[in-house]
């Protein structure tokens, strides 16, 4: 039985200790927002924070992360009104959408670090892949997140 | 525990037929409302036709037969009936059609594969009759409420007026009335008369895509659902001889495992415990010679195969005589290795065999081919098989072969529960249907005056339509020669042949399909040929496309849009490069440098001409989609084949690129509007690779005729 604090949530559940938290929260708990894409930490479709680092969950064994505070997808908001969420809705991001859950928590995660991130700072952290080709969205969709929060300042 | 009702996306809706059906829905455009769906009454909704439907409250819900894979059908396709429909685009939501009604009722929903760019470029006349035919019954009902004659009312955002005495009621109010009527002779609007079609509205599934709610195949969550992961043969062809399940009964979670000719698949009650189970079956295998070759071997035979003679496919005077009085002759060969789609979501698909037939949930683009494909297999007739089409983690074309709900189907005959079988990544990878392997020559002669009096080409192409069994009896596949032997250019004489050659992989179709590696070596070619010529690539093209104004138009905008004579800092270059299919002219000038032995992509300047744009956002969108899918491949794609086996099996070894490669896209339209509705989602790739490429000589002073491009340690001369 292991314990483990799901977007403010506890759960407690029975599952091997070597599970990967991807397949904890979408085979366990049906948060299906988290994507699989490659299982070996290369896409970032499987992107949460894990006490609020980015991490991609595929490579994360469920008992590496028993006493983290871990936030999927549909912990970011409740009516999709975090600021990333608004900007990508605003750029019409998303094409298939497969790795845009992924694309999110990057974003939101860079964003929290850095409030006005450059061209290469969003390089450095924005290495998931999206097949679709929605990159300059995404781009766009971050800066546009950085210039509302710039603004109230 | 939150299963079938997980949120407002999956609905119960009765069926006309009476029947039960899941659908998904796009809920209304308002992102911040949480359209809250229970289960509709069936008198409440009214079914105008098979294409839409309209709720008491005005909500339009509109069927798509196409499958949204990233492409914008979910938007542009409602687009073309809301617009003859004169609805309120804000009442509009919509769901993908129902395949097993389109079977049930002689093909309803006419086409519903989704492929060859074709979902605007097909469907769009008989969408438009759809809307028109829809609007005129409203009419006719608000009309025959208030006692006056229908040409006295007009539709007009979402409400049928009467002028003439103010009144006005709403679709939502006479839907039910309107439903019952019919209507004879609608005729569809003229382009000049569109409200709807040619804005940039915003996609009707994004807010669904930003929270995790969208669900795809890999989403769907049936109570007591077991799941499924298979071991495929390492060598296509190969056989399962035997293998041991008691090496992995006792591992956590495992229930059973189906045997397939080609693989083992393990069902256990999560997909890890499924998957580790899997990978660690003891399977024997039968290996033919398949088993011994190699990617090398491969490009040795098909250069070997490019001096055989081939079949001709088009022949306009004579070459060799030309050939043999040219003052000068240029000869290339040109070669293109396997590609695999690498979908962002690995192929799966859910299967429930019940008493009343066959469920089947998944993303696919050829729900005709998977529910025939599944009755067939379970022996359940097809109009008692369920097909939910959820939406697709991309597609690409491979999305549309049934190889994964046969699987599926096999393993739910076993079990009495509900079955998601998932690929893993590299089970996706390896036993993926690839774009063909193609080799090709050329040769072109010029006479003194540097102009071009004989040009041949030979291509040697691995058939996907032999792969499906199609005739391709005359030795041509015409989707090998797609872009080849329908080249714009007027050379004269001029010969084509081909040489059909399949090795053991399976091919399959490719977004741009026989464009993707046509365009390439042809266009190279071309730069190859302008350089004999000491002429301007650019000016080279025009010369040889006099017929064809549409074709120097956009050349011209190119010229200029990409700032082509413009000087560039030294070692940067730029490249160009024009192709047509799918009904849409596209041509690109890619902006490239070196660095570290590798090209730099800067700047890739698109002009597209496909004549009518639906939705120019998603339309853009859809060219640099195109660019980025193209831009991986012509950068780094390759399958390689080791002992028959492919050795790239995930993003590590099968690189992409990733957002710090990705150039400044510029995409302008020239539009020659009229009849012409070409397609989008295709031909922004095929003109990315040669554009490069020719770029790249320019900086290199060396020809690349081979892809990838990583594959050559590029230098500044
Ligand atoms: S699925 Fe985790 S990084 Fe790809
Ligand atoms: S939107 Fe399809 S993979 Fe990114």
């Amino acid at each position: 039985m292991v314990r483990i604090k799901v977007n403010g949530e506890f759960h407690e559940l029975e599952v091997e200790l070597d599970t990967p938290l991807l397949w904890v929260l979408r085979d366990h708990l049906n948060l299906t927002g988290t994507k699989y894409g490659c299982g070996i930490a290369q896409c970032g479709a499987c992107t949460v924070h894990l006490n609020g680092t980015p991490s991609r969950s595929c490579s994360i064994p469920v008992s590496g992360v028993l006493q983290v505070d871990i936030v999927t997808i549909e912990g970011l908001s409740s009516d999709k009104s975090h600021p990333v969420q608004k900007a990508w809705i605003k750029e019409d991001v998303p094409q298939c959408g497969y790795c845009q859950s992924g694309q999110i928590m990057a974003a939101v995660a860079l964003l929290e670090k850095n409030q006005n991130p450059s061209d290469s700072d969003i390089d450095n952290a924005m290495t998931n892949i999206c097949r679709c080709g929605t990159y300059t969205r995404i781009r766009k969709a971050i800066h546009s997140v950085a210039n509302v929060s710039g603004s109230k300042t | 525990m939150e299963k079938l009702s997980r949120r407002h996306f999956l609905k119960s809706s009765a069926t006309v037929a009476g029947g039960m059906m899941i659908s998904f829905h796009i809920p209304a455009q308002d992102p911040s409302q949480e359209t809250m769906i229970g289960p509709v009454a069936p008198m409440t909704t009214s079914e105008l036709n098979a294409w839409l439907t309209i709720d008491p409250d005005n909500t339009i819900t509109i069927r798509v037969a196409q499958s949204e894979m990233g492409q914008g059908v979910l938007t542009a396709l409602p687009m073309i009936i809301a617009d003859e429909l004169e609805a309120d685009w804000r009442d509009v939501r919509a769901e993908h059609a129902d395949v097993n009604r389109s079977i049930r009722q002689a093909g309803v929903y006419k086409r519903m594969l989704t492929g060859g760019s074709g979902a605007v470029r097909i469907s769009r006349p008989y969408l438009q009759q759809a809307g028109a035919e829809a609007r005129e019954k409203l009419i006719k009902a608000a009309a025959e409420t208030w006692g006056v004659s229908p040409q006295e009312c007009h539709a007009d955002y979402g409400k049928v007026h009467h002028k003439a005495t103010r009144r006005s009621v709403t679709y939502g109010e006479v839907a039910g009335l309107a439903a019952q009527l019919s209507v004879a002779n609608v005729k569809i609007k003229s382009p000049e008369d569109f409200s709807l079609i040619g804005l940039p509205k915003p996609r009707l599934d994004t807010p669904e895509k930003v929270d995790g709610s969208a669900i795809f195949g890999m989403d769907v969550r049936l109570d007591n659902m077991a799941y499924a992961a298979v071991q495929h043969c390492p060598v296509l062809g190969g056989r399962v001889r035997s293998f041991r399940f008691n090496a992995i009964r006792n591992m956590p979670g495992v229930i059973l495992a189906v045997r397939f000719d080609n693989g083992i698949a393990v069902v256990a009650e999560t997909w890890w415990q499924a998957n580790k189970a899997a990978k660690a079956l003891p399977i024997q295998w039968t290996i033919g010679d398949e088993g011994k070759t190699h990617s090398e071997t491969f490009r040795n035979e098909y250069l070997a195969a490019l001096g055989t003679q081939g079949t001709s496919v088009l022949k306009q005077g004579e070459t060799l005589p030309a050939l043999e009085v040219s003052e000068k002759i240029i000869e290339s060969d040109y070669l293109v290795p396997y590609l695999a789609h690498a979908s962002m979501e690995p192929l799966n698909c859910t299967a429930h065999r019940t008493d009343e037939g066959l469920s089947l949930w998944l993303g696919t683009q050829d729900p005709e081919s998977a529910l025939n494909a599944a009755s067939k297999l379970a022996g359940v007739a097809p109009e008692k098989v369920q097909l939910t089409n959820c939406l697709l983690g991309g597609g690409f074309g491979r999305r549309a072969h049934t190889d994964i709900v046969e699987e599926a189907v096999q393993i739910a005959m076993e079990i009495d529960r509900p079955v998601q079988l998932i690929w893993s990544r590299e089970e996706d990878m390896r036993s993926g249907r690839y774009r063909p392997m193609a080799a090709m020559r050329f040769k072109a002669g010029f006479d003194l005056e540097k102009q071009v009096v004989a040009y041949t080409n030979h291509s040697v192409t691995h058939s996907i339509l032999r792969d499906l069994g199609a005739p391709v009896d005359n030795g041509i596949d015409p989707t090998s020669v797609e872009g080849l032997s329908n080249m714009p250019y007027e050379f004269s004489p001029k010969s084509i042949t081909h040489t059909i050659k399949n090795t053991h992989l399976s091919s399959y179709w490719w977004r741009s399909v026989g464009s993707s590696q046509n365009a390439f070596a042809m266009e190279c070619f071309i730069d190859e040929m302008a350089e004999a010529a000491t002429t301007d690539p650019i000016l080279f093209r025009k010369q040889y496309l006099a017929n064809r104004p549409d074709l120097l138009e956009v050349l011209e905008e190119l010229r200029q849009k990409s700032d082509w004579n413009k000087r560039l800092p030294p070692g940067t270059a730029r490249g160009v490069a024009l192709h047509e299919c799918f009904g849409t002219i596209a041509a690109q000038v890619a902006e490239v440098s070196v660095n570290n032995g590798k090209a730099d992509v800067h700047r890739i300047v698109s002009v597209v001409n496909c004549g009518n744009l639906v939705n120019p956002a998603i339309a853009e969108a859809q060219i640099e989609s195109g660019i980025i899918y193209g831009l991986s491949a012509a950068l780094y794609g390759k399958i390689t084949i080791e002992k028959g086996r492919v050795l790239e099996d995930n993003f590590d070894t099968y690189h992409v690129i990733q957002q710090s490669e990705v150039p400044i896209m510029e995409t302008h339209w020239l539009l020659s509007g009229g009849d012409k509705w070409g397609g989008l989602g295709e031909p922004g790739l095929p003109c990315v690779a040669p554009a490069i490429v020719n770029a790249l000589h320019k900086i290199t002073k060396r020809r690349i005729r081979s892809l990838p491009i990583s594959d050559y340690y590029l230098q500044r001369a």
